[in-house]
């Protein structure tokens, strides 16, 4: 079960792109439905990412306008005998149309845009939420250097952001090339090894939106996305109250045993989890595993059926991950039991 | 052997005027004609690789590049199988990130740059009425290269060996640490040395087009299509260095661990990112260019009219030319380059749009001045227009910086790209097949085939690649080998791949077609079939057209009726051959004025074993053989210097001869009107470029460090000795001057010993000069795989060393023939090109030193 805030699923969002549709070819408009993708550039949750959105729509009537006449002028010339083709057919036609036509019209959206560029990049307000987020292969950790106690709050493959307030992305790679990318809510910003990029964006309303690399990073570079939740104010408060929380102790003996399991296999050298003994850090911190959205980056839901799968089977499932497949080190009843622990992980 | 001619007989003719009727009489004598067909005949049987034929290298080259698109097309149809729906599981990730790779080279590498020089090869001798291009073995040494070195790093797939990094190939994923397979080296070394069999064409095309224009044909009066291939030949000088460099600096962080771009040891992954789009973006207009240059070839001619605003056309393309070295930064929007730098790299991303607007409202305005035809390749002309007007469109749109923070490295691109590419180079290289197919094989190809051809890859590629640009606004990022269901994206690349399938429909037409109706039949006459106004439409034979008319026009076929004729009957310029060899004229660059009459070498081993042992060195070096690839070195080098030694810098083998009535020509000149000195001048543009690339890179990562990049002062070596190392440099060029002086006064071998003893004491000087900075930089200890500062300056020191070794053959060779008694006063190019090579290396030494040494105390650090 997921707690308050988190959707079932990752579908959500009304169909907000009625207004693009009008915008859009019609053919566009037809493939995108109402761009009810939670990874679209479509359908913006917050104040940057309309700003994108409202070039992108100039962008598509204008483009789709000059094309249109382009191609009605290559059709009069070609299967009409029309007096239009004098006109063409001129040496001024090509100085007008081909020169000071769009000169003028690149220049307008040079301006319009380079405004629209620098408000992109200007900070909104003074004090925005850190987040650190860095890429790895391929998984993302994700680190609130403000909001732990004594220390940063280490979280993974998911961001948690209150609605209304703006963030501050500082984007970090210690091995390849990542890009980070948030459709709905800005765009990407590259993580680059020896470089920290920074970008600013704010959501304005509740919800839950994917984002993916967009810089190939190697093997499994299609699986690597990531879940941003939006909170309303004193939810995203109560969210990060538990998140400070270290992992509970198990409840049950099979809990108990799963929590044993985990250590003797060895997973606590690549894993951390608050409130244990374990502070491995290569890979995915798991103090709150259960309460996340997704597995393995955006690859799997996450339910102790697809827990334990994962573990068993880490390099079937997403071949070439740092992870491996402990189907071999684990019993069947060790493989459940941790699952469960980890699912208890909340 | 007849007597040696004059010096004054080797003065290249400087004035020409046109004469007032035709300058040879006609009839001709009989034999004239079979004598010029027996001199230009192709070899057959068992000897026929070793054909040097304009026509037959060209088509054979457009053949590969075809074969190459054919297999990349393939490669993508795995691709479009694959992510018909989420989650399929036709091809693996392994091979899958392998398939994108190599489509994305193979396109880029191995079909566009190739296909566009192999139609310039075929294409430009008879549109400028030449009997061959200036080097003719240059060019088929170039093919050969790239036809065995491109055939075996596609093999490499079939090995799983495949490169996988993507045909960017972005440090740090490339590179030892997280690439340890040899699969990179495929591409770095593959690739790298492809380029250098491209720009061997790039400098062959440059000077032909320079250089072996018909008489009087002004540079204004050129084709559009050789104006193209002039600034393509141009862009590819200053462009291709760039990635040359960049995968040398790869190699050698992969095989040495010299750290360019790694971070942790002062490198900077963006590095390798400046330098490729620096080659990348140019990249884009190199393929496109020359496809626009056809169409404004075809479009008029079916028409039946010449192009509206020639000029404008020309300054279009030269002005994309310069535009297009200002926007690779548009590559790197996301990378988190300051919004200032941004602003200009966007501002010059719409700017280079114009000369676009300038061409496709050109086209427009010549097809209304005409009555255009509907034949097949007018269908794909306006194809062309439909698809690449819709993919500048989007180029547009992604040159807005926000708007690319959302669409960068998402399917969108992958739309934009492909049809920008495929409308503006495909689609005219199709057009462009069918309509000058006649001049090879004699005859149309087929209308019906033709017309299905055209119809399948239209509506296939609109409906591949269209919803594309929905997929990646609903948010799938490129180079993805899955996709989950649910985003919206099942639709859209469901109609992608059954496009994918209609155009391979499309190839199936084409291919059968070509099989059908396609065969190259030098001399068979197909006339003029779509009455075209160009010099290609002459009757032609391996030598083309029989004799070389004056040129006063732009239309020259139509504006003078008797033309075709009057060429025919050997009425033109040089009917028959003067010397017994194959031989073609060479005028002025601007106003084609007969200079010379240039000896065209014909067949041969020497450039066959030359192309064999240069790709068989850079494969085996690949896969580690390091033996064999020494022997195939040793092969490669020894057969270039005898194809060198028995063909080239002839001399002056007779006295001026008369080409026509009125016009007598040497047959043998030196100084700046031969052509060999205008390929030495080139080919250092090209060299000098590289070394800039590398100075870059020194610069670069010193901005990205700041001054602690430097080295302590009392680490840098002192200061004196890098002067004696600039002073022994301009020794060395003194001492080569010396030689020039002194190789005047020799004649017939003899007295040539102080000419040879001071270019030996040139050769002692450059080298101890390098030895010294070595020797210094050592004693400092440099440590190339600690620091990207002693990586880099150890990289100037490789460059200036490899430059050394060059010298040294080069300088061994022209002792050895000045010992033959192949080298004297009058003969003397090759000591002439060696002297070029010989003070550019001294300036770049001299560069070098200044920036290695005089940069960190200049700033305040290093020696005191």
């Amino acid at each position: 079960m997921k707690e308050g805030p988190h959707p079932a699923g990752v579908r959500h969002g009304r169909c907000r792109a009625s207004g693009t549709i009008a915008n859009l070819a019609v053919a566009a408009a037809l493939l995108a439905g109402c761009g009810e993708s939670p990874q679209s550039v479509l359908d913006p949750h917050g104040p940057d990412a309309e700003l994108v959105h409202n070039i992108t729509r100039v962008l598509f009537i204008g483009g789709t306008v000059i094309f249109l006449l382009t191609m009605a002028c290559v059709g009069t010339v070609v299967f009409t005998r029309w007096k239009l083709r004098e006109v063409l057919g001129s040496r001024r036609s090509i100085l007008v149309m081909g020169i000071v036509f769009p000169a003028l019209a690149l220049a307008a959206l040079l301006v319009w845009t380079l405004d629209i560029a620098r408000a992109l990049v200007l900070p909104r307000s003074a004090e925005p939420m850190r987040i650190e987020m860095i890429g790895w292969q391929f998984w993302w950790e994700v680190r609130y250097p403000d909001l732990g106690s004594g220390g940063a709050l280490v979280a993974a493959n998911e961001i948690h952001i209150p609605v209304g307030r703006e963030v501050e992305l500082v984007a970090i790679s210690k091995d390849v090339i990542h890009s980070v990318w948030i459709p709905a809510l800005r765009g990407k910003i590259d993580m680059i090894p020896g470089r920290t990029n920074r970008i600013r964006f704010m959501a304005n309303r509740p919800g839950v939106v994917r984002g993916q690399c967009a810089e190939y990073c190697g093997a499994q570079h299609a699986l690597m996305a990531f879940y941003v939740v939006a909170h309303p104010p004193e939810e995203f408060d109560r969210w990060l109250e538990q998140e400070r929380r270290p992992a509970p102790a198990p409840s049950t003996d099979f809990l108990a045993l799963g929590q044993r399991a985990f250590g003797t296999a060895g997973c606590g050298a690549c894993h951390a989890i608050r409130g244990t003994e374990w502070t491995g850090g290569y890979g995915p911190d798991l103090t709150h595993v259960g309460s996340r959205l997704s597995l393995a980056a955006g690859a799997l839901d996450n339910h102790r059926g697809t827990l334990g799968g994962w573990i068993a089977g880490a390099q079937d499932i997403k071949p070439g991950n740092r992870m491996p497949s402990f189907n071999s080190v684990l019993t069947g009843e060790e493989l459940r039991a941790v699952a469960a622990w980890l699912e208890s992980l909340k | 052997m007849t007597p040696p001619p004059s010096e004054a007989a080797t003065e290249p003719r400087q004035q020409w005027a046109p004469p007032l009727g035709l300058p040879n009489p006609a009839p001709r004598p009989p034999d004239e004609e079979a004598q010029l067909k027996k001199v230009w005949r192709q070899p057959r049987g068992w000897r026929f690789p070793t054909v040097v034929n304009n026509n037959w290298i060209g088509v054979l080259y457009i053949g590969t590049a075809v074969l190459f698109l054919i297999l990349a097309g393939i490669l993508a149809l795995i691709m479009r199988a694959q992510l018909a729906v989420p989650d399929a599981n036709v091809v693996g990730h392994e091979l899958y990130n392998q398939l994108f790779t190599m489509h994305g080279t193979m396109m880029m590498f191995l079909f566009a740059v190739p296909a566009v020089e192999a139609v310039a090869v075929y294409l430009l001798p008879a549109m400028l009425a030449a009997r061959d291009l200036p080097f003719p073995r240059l060019s088929a040494y170039a093919f050969l290269a790239y036809a065995i070195g491109g055939l075996v790093f596609f093999s490499s797939i079939f090995f799983g060996a495949a490169p996988d990094g993507g045909w960017f190939m972005y440090p740090p994923l490339t590179n030892e640490q997280y690439s340890p397979g040899i699969n990179q080296d495929f591409w770095l070394l593959g690739i790298g040395f492809i380029e250098i069999s491209a720009i061997a064409g790039a400098i062959e095309i440059i000077v032909g087009i320079l250089r072996t224009r018909p008489p009087g044909m002004k540079l204004g009066d050129m084709p559009i299509f050789a104006w193209a291939m002039l600034v393509f030949g141009a862009m590819v000088v200053f462009a291709f260095p760039a990635v040359i460099v960049a995968t040398a600096l790869l190699e050698l962080e992969r095989a040495f661990h010299w750290p360019f771009f790694d971070a942790n040891r002062g490198g900077d992954p963006l590095l390798w990112q400046h330098l490729f789009w620096f080659f990348g973006h140019p990249e884009v207009y190199i393929i496109f260019l020359p496809a626009a240059g056809m169409v404004s070839m075809i479009i008029p001619a079916m028409a039946g009219v010449p192009l509206v605003g020639y000029s404008l056309v020309v300054l279009a393309l030269v002005g994309t030319g310069f535009l297009s070295f200002g926007l690779w930064v548009h590559h790197m929007f996301t990378t988190g380059i300051p919004q200032l730098s941004l602003s200009f790299f966007f501002a010059a991303s719409m700017a280079v749009s114009i000369p676009s607007g300038i061409q496709v409202f050109a086209w427009i305005a010549t097809l209304a001045s005409g009555r255009p035809r509907l034949e097949v390749p007018m269908l794909f002309m306006l194809g062309f227009l439909f698809i690449f007007v819709l993919g500048g469109l989007t180029g547009v749109m992604v040159a807005v910086v926000p708007f690319d923070w959302q669409v960068h490295d998402t399917h969108f691109v992958v739309a934009h790209l492909h049809y920008v590419l495929i409308g503006g180079m495909v689609f005219p290289l199709l057009g462009a097949f069918y309509y000058w197919a006649p001049t090879a094989s004699g005859k149309k190809m087929s209308d019906r085939l033709g017309k299905a051809t055209f119809w399948f890859t239209f509506i296939g590629v609109n409906l591949t690649f269209f919803p594309l640009h929905i997929a990646g606004l609903l948010g799938m990022p490129r180079r993805v080998y899955t996709y989950p269901a649910g985003m919206g994206l099942e639709l859209p690349n469901l109609l992608s791949s059954i496009g994918a399938a209609i155009v391979a429909l499309g190839g199936i037409c084409f291919v059968l077609d070509v099989a059908r109706n396609f065969r190259l039949n030098v001399g068979a006459d197909a006339g003029n079939p779509w009455n075209a106004g160009t010099l290609e439409w002459l009757p032609n034979e391996n030598y083309a057209a029989r004799s070389i008319p004056i040129i006063r026009s732009r239309e020259p076929l139509w504006d003078d009726p008797d033309l075709v004729e009057n060429v025919n009957a050997g009425r033109y310029y040089l009917p028959g051959t003067v010397t017994g060899r194959r031989e073609t004229i060479i005028t002025s660059p601007v106003d084609a004025v007969p200079q010379y009459l240039q000896i065209l070498p014909g067949p041969s081993w020497g450039h066959v074993l030359g192309a064999v042992g240069t790709a068989g060195f850079f494969l085996s070096l690949t896969v580690k053989l390091v033996y064999l690839a020494f022997a195939f070195g040793i092969i490669g080098v020894i057969a270039i210097l005898v194809w060198l030694w028995r063909d080239t810098d002839h001399g002056p083998i007779s006295e001026p001869v008369a080409v026509g009535k009125d016009l007598v020509l040497p047959v043998y000149v030196t100084g700046p009107a031969q052509v060999s000195w205008w390929a030495m001048v080139v080919l250092l543009l090209v060299d000098g470029t590289g070394y800039a690339c590398i100075l870059f890179s020194y610069l670069y990562l010193w901005l990205v460090n700041g001054d602690g990049w430097l080295p302590p002062p009392e680490a840098a070596p002192d200061l004196l000795w890098a002067c004696g190392a600039a002073l022994l440099l301009l020794g060395s060029s003194e001492l080569i001057w010396a030689a020039s002086r002194l190789l005047r006064r020799v004649a017939r071998g003899r007295g040539a010993w102080p000419m040879r003893l001071a270019m030996l004491g040139a050769l002692a000087l450059l080298a101890a000069s390098w030895w010294l900075d070595f020797d210094q930089r050592v004693a400092a200890g440099l440590r190339p795989s600690e620091s990207s500062y002693d990586a880099t300056v150890a990289m100037i020191l490789s460059w200036q060393g490899f430059h050394v070794v060059v010298l040294l053959v080069m300088a061994l060779y022209t002792l050895a023939r000045s010992l033959a008694g192949r080298l004297d006063g009058v003969r003397r190019v090759t000591f002439d090109n060696t002297m070029l090579l010989w003070h550019y290396t001294v300036v770049q030494g001299l560069l070098g030193l200044a920036l290695t040494h005089g940069f960190p105390l200049a700033i305040g650090q290093g020696a005191v």
